[in-house]
């Protein structure tokens, strides 16, 4: 039971209080960057490393940072860490951080991470915070992969660049969806997954 | 003429929230009824127009390679770029922080009835992402950076108006119960997005 309270916070945010389909946060990055599976894996990964090392930071300082200025020092801290991932992934992997553009530097304007600084950071201690910042960016991620393979997938065919559907089937007359491609389908594809979501958890529904 | 282009572009084709859900938050939170929306748009097109050509001036005396040169010789070579993120963010969160003050002295009303949301303009997406779109497109001078800014957050503005319009209308109509609130707003602006696809092959 004890065991089961202390990873509540690792938990809770992947289906029950999951931050796009519930709290409804952060979904700027989330649909702006699932036209491929591989952007969406590399953002869910930084999204993640950063919500968990700013929700550690934040909660190490939660007794020193004055009630008045806990926006800007929030902001700090983020941008900071934003930019050695920016850094990073310039070096790691020139190609998917192109393709991310201004994404990697919107992760400061993340929702989630600024709703899980001020919601759970600033009233918790290190360890629990951790969890929940690693809890909250898994969350974020299943939904990023899943939105991001069903784009790629119907949208190009291919997962993770490689070919999926067999040149028989384009032979047969078979044809990517293009529009799966365009940004407006993301929200579609959300909305379809919030859904099914909430159709299994009917205490979500309003 | 360029920049009457740059400006009707920014507002229909390269619309912050259709074309690249920026500001999606806000968005999707501030849009139950037509007139907070309209002010929140008003507040974020004012933000844009002003912190626009500001940081266009740090990225280029300060922040670019070379850009320091009008210093001396010997700092020609300096390369601040990586600095980038957090001077702008920096530079937003005290615009923000002044617009909120000279909005609750010279317009008590409006700030009332803004509330939460003023401040939480700091970290709309749509400010840093116009700021960051701005570096990567190197405008020629802080007038067109000014023409994008007014662009952009008068797009955001036609487009949150728009949308808070359609769900004071939605509360009258039978939506499937797992659909009802933020569901069929997803799917209500997926569908605006794709309505404002069709500026796309209009040549300026």
């Amino acid at each position: 039971m004890n065991l089961k309270k202390t990873f509540l916070p690792l938990i809770n945010p992947i289906s029950k209080d999951n931050p796009i389909l519930v709290q409804v946060l952060g979904i700027c990055s989330a649909l702006a960057v699932t036209s491929k599976l591989e952007p969406a894996l590399v953002m869910a990964v930084s999204v993640t490393a950063v919500c968990a090392l700013a929700n550690v930071i934040i909660s190490l300082m939660r007794n020193t940072i004055p009630q008045s200025i806990r926006i800007i020092v929030q902001l700090v801290v983020v941008a900071a860490l934003v930019v050695v991932v920016d850094q990073v992934l310039k070096a790691w992997n020139y190609e998917v951080s192109k393709a991310l553009s201004v994404f990697i530097g919107l992760i400061i304007t993340n929702c989630i991470i600024m709703g899980r600084l001020e919601a759970f950071a600033l009233n918790n201690r290190p360890w629990p915070s951790f969890l929940d910042g690693i809890g909250n960016g898994i969350g974020y991620g299943v939904i990023l992969i899943i939105v991001g393979f069903f784009r790629e997938l119907f949208g190009s065919g291919t997962l993770l660049g490689y070919q999926i559907f067999p040149q028989s089937w384009y032979d047969a007359g078979y044809m990517n969806n293009g529009l799966m491609i365009l940004p407006p389908m993301a929200l579609i594809v959300v909305a379809c997954i919030i859904w099914v979501h909430r159709s299994y958890n009917k205490d979500l529904q309003e | 003429m360029e920049n009457l282009n740059l400006f009707i572009r920014s507002i229909f084709i390269d619309n912050m929230i259709f074309a690249y859900f920026l500001g999606m938050c806000s968005f999707l939170a501030v849009s139950k009824n037509v007139k907070t929306a309209f002010g929140l748009g008003v507040a974020v097109s004012f933000v844009l127009m002003i912190s626009l050509p500001i940081t266009w001036c740090i990225n280029q005396y300060i922040l670019m390679p070379g850009a320091l040169s009008w210093l001396g010789e010997e700092y020609a070579s300096t390369d601040l770029s990586f600095l980038g993120l957090i001077m702008f963010i920096a530079v937003i969160a005290a615009l923000v922080q002044i617009l909120e003050m000279v909005i609750e002295k010279y317009a008590p009303a409006l700030y009332n009835s803004l509330g939460i949301f003023l401040p939480l303009i700091a970290v709309n997406c749509a400010i840093l992402g116009a700021v960051l779109f701005m570096q990567q497109r190197e405008f020629d001078n802080a007038w067109t950076a000014t023409v994008y800014g007014a662009g952009s957050g008068i797009g955001w503005l036609l487009a949150i108006t728009g949308l808070a319009a359609i769900r004071e209308r939605l509360s009258y109509s039978q939506v499937p119960k797992p659909l009802r609130g933020i569901g069929i707003t997803f799917i209500i602006t997926g569908l605006m997005g794709i309505a404002f696809m069709s500026f796309l092959g209009i040549k300026l």
